[in-house]
């Protein structure tokens, strides 16, 4: 019996179940949009410039745990544990004309890696894709057992 | 053995297999970018040969192995999850034959 995943609160009355194919493939598919929004952010503030080093923004990554059920029943999904900021040091740029260059003409541009946050995204948008398959393939399957013997 | 038991045969319990390893096979490709997941697998011949569904379920060996410790790989699980939707799809047409076989004799071949 695993114990009850943090989070979630065990009702009195409701008895654990095994995760189904729509819990596993949803649950996958909301941890990769997380995965998504991060990259998203990452890739907007690709190039953005601060007055200070510790102002400049720094790159976010979901942290990806599995998520087992309650019953042990072998089925998993995975859920976004939390959001780390990745701590990389800005780039110090030297341009006295920019408007927030500190005193001594200095600007941080956030260590963003753009060919590293693009491949991220391409692969976040397979994964999701495989998801979508397996609940494409789930409900076929679920449907055609309904009608067994019609 | 009752009627319905011997109607359904084998194709009772593998229905039931096959959508238990359907489970699997999906926690392993929800679980593809999760450091440290080690995938895992039905061996639906041991099951039906009498172990039990949890002696049954193994760990999958990578053909290569990642440096974040996750053993699955998509092109494996995606071929795995197609056959296996494929074999559930067999075991229904089987039941399906056997139901309308029944209801055949039930209703006197009208």
């Amino acid at each position: 019996m695993m114990p009850p995943l943090p989070g979630i609160r065990t009702m009195p009355g409701i008895v654990a179940r095994p995760f189904s194919l729509f819990d596993i493939a949803g649950r996958a598919m909301s941890a990769q949009l997380v995965r998504l929004n991060t990259t998203a952010s990452n890739l907007a503030n690709a190039g953005s410039v601060a007055g200070s080093e510790a102002g400049a923004y720094q790159p976010k990554k979901p942290l990806f745990a599995t998520a087992y059920d309650r019953v042990a029943s072998g089925r998993a999904t995975v859920d976004v544990e939390r959001i780390v900021t990745a701590h990389a040091q800005p780039e110090r740029r030297h341009d006295p004309t920019h408007p927030l260059a500190d005193k001594n003409g200095d600007v941080w541009v956030a260590a963003v890696d753009s060919n590293q946050e693009l491949v991220e995204m391409v692969e976040t948008a397979r994964q999701y894709a495989n998801n979508v398959e397996v609940l494409q393939a789930a409900k076929v399957l679920t449907l055609d057992t309904l009608r067994l013997g019609k | 053995m009752d009627i319905i038991d011997r109607t359904f045969g084998i194709h009772a319990q593998a229905l039931e297999l096959r959508s238990t390893r359907l489970g699997l096979i999906a926690s392993n490709i929800a679980n593809a970018a999760t450091p440290g997941y080690k995938a895992r697998d039905l061996d639906i011949r041991a099951a039906l040969d009498g172990a039990s569904v949890a002696d049954a379920i193994k760990f999958r060996v990578p053909s290569q192995t990642s440096i974040d410790g996750n053993t699955v790989e998509l092109s494996t699980e995606q071929m795995q999850f197609a056959e296996n939707a494929v074999q559930y799809r067999t075991t229904l047409a089987f039941l399906n034959g056997r139901i309308s076989t029944l209801m055949t004799a039930l209703k006197g071949g009208e």
